[in-house]
């Protein structure tokens, strides 16, 4: 007889992990994901009742609008029991209760920034400082884009020293894993994480 | 249905009438990272499991595990439908799901250097 859930360590199921994507607007996001997934990255959509997050009545439905939120996400299998999703986060800073969900049991998260506008990726650093989600920043190093020192972007971003902040291309491959490897190793290192 | 419509027309069927109006699914909340396997394919359900075309698509895509942002995406699903069907599929036994582990806290120091190996495998 089936079960509907398998127990840990038992079953053909493989357990997922995830890992945020966030930035602002055309800072790289989807093209990072695209870089390292094995799959094109894929889109999924939350229909959100507006007024209704959270609260179960469903009495006045007829007033709540309904918004769709969209996140692009890719698949890397790490072995056969392993598969790691990267989660681009919806760029639209008033859907901070599908961050939530996104963030919730999430490795960490990268934090792409565009030099050219900085600005852009203070609400994600905001965000993932207030919830204590482990982050690192990856400055997309665009075409043109003047380069800059990552201590001056540090400096510019005002972030806690202990955040690595690293150049990245996030068309590139190799580029894009090193960066999830570095978020992954500052977790490893900073976090008081289970053995 | 679709010889004389096309991706144009827009959904033909409003979303939650898939679901038959309901917006929770029955037991489990279905994290979009749950993976999801069929345990056989809707013919074998029978015609008596009362699937709809789309529970009979969940079942066609997952003969292999896959995630349930995944089910969704390639549906072309909102996640909240997706949840509810999978949610009759799992009464009926006919989908084992797999939880993310650990769902409320981060993954251990054993699954993050996994993670690390098999990217640089990449």
């Amino acid at each position: 007889m089936v079960s509907g859930h398998s127990e840990a360590g038992q079953g053909p199921l493989p357990t997922a992990v995830k890992i945020l994507v966030a930035g602002g607007f055309g800072a790289g996001k989807t093209t990072l994901v695209g870089a390292v997934s094995e799959i094109r990255p894929l889109r999924t959509e939350e229909t959100i009742t507006e007024e209704s997050t959270g609260i179960d009545d469903l009495s006045g439905v007829e007033r709540k609008s309904t918004t769709t939120v969209a996140m692009d996400f890719g698949r890397i299998t790490i072995n056969s029991e392993l598969v790691l999703y990267l989660f681009g986060t919806p760029g639209q800073d008033r859907f901070w209760f599908v961050w939530d969900e996104l963030a919730l049991g999430a490795i960490g998260a990268v934090v792409l920034a565009d030099t050219r506008r900085l600005p852009d990726c203070f609400p994600s650093i905001d965000y993932f400082e207030r919830r204590n989600t482990p982050f690192i920043v990856a400055v997309n190093c665009f075409d043109g884009a003047a380069r800059h020192d990552p201590d001056e972007v540090r400096a510019a971003l005002d972030i806690d020293a202990s955040v690595p902040v690293m150049l990245c291309d996030a068309r590139r491959k190799e580029s894009s894993k090193e960066v999830l490897i570095a978020l992954i190793q500052h977790v490893v290192e900073s976090e008081a994480v289970s053995v | 249905m679709t010889e004389w419509l096309d991706e144009e027309a827009g959904p033909v069927v409003r979303p939650y009438a898939m679901t038959r109006g309901r917006t929770r699914p029955v037991g489990g909340d279905f994290d979009l990272i749950a993976i999801v396997m069929a345990t056989g394919s809707a013919s074998e359900a029978g015609a008596g499991a009362g699937l709809e075309p789309e529970h009979v698509a969940i079942l066609d895509l997952c003969r292999r595990p896959l995630s349930v942002a995944e089910i969704s995406a390639h549906l072309d699903l909102p996640v909240g439908i997706v949840r509810v069907l999978l949610g009759d599929l799992q009464t009926s036994g006919l989908v084992l799901t797999r939880a993310p582990q650990p769902a409320m806290e981060q993954p251990s120091k054993r699954v993050l250097l996994a993670v690390i190996d098999g990217l640089r495998a990449l």
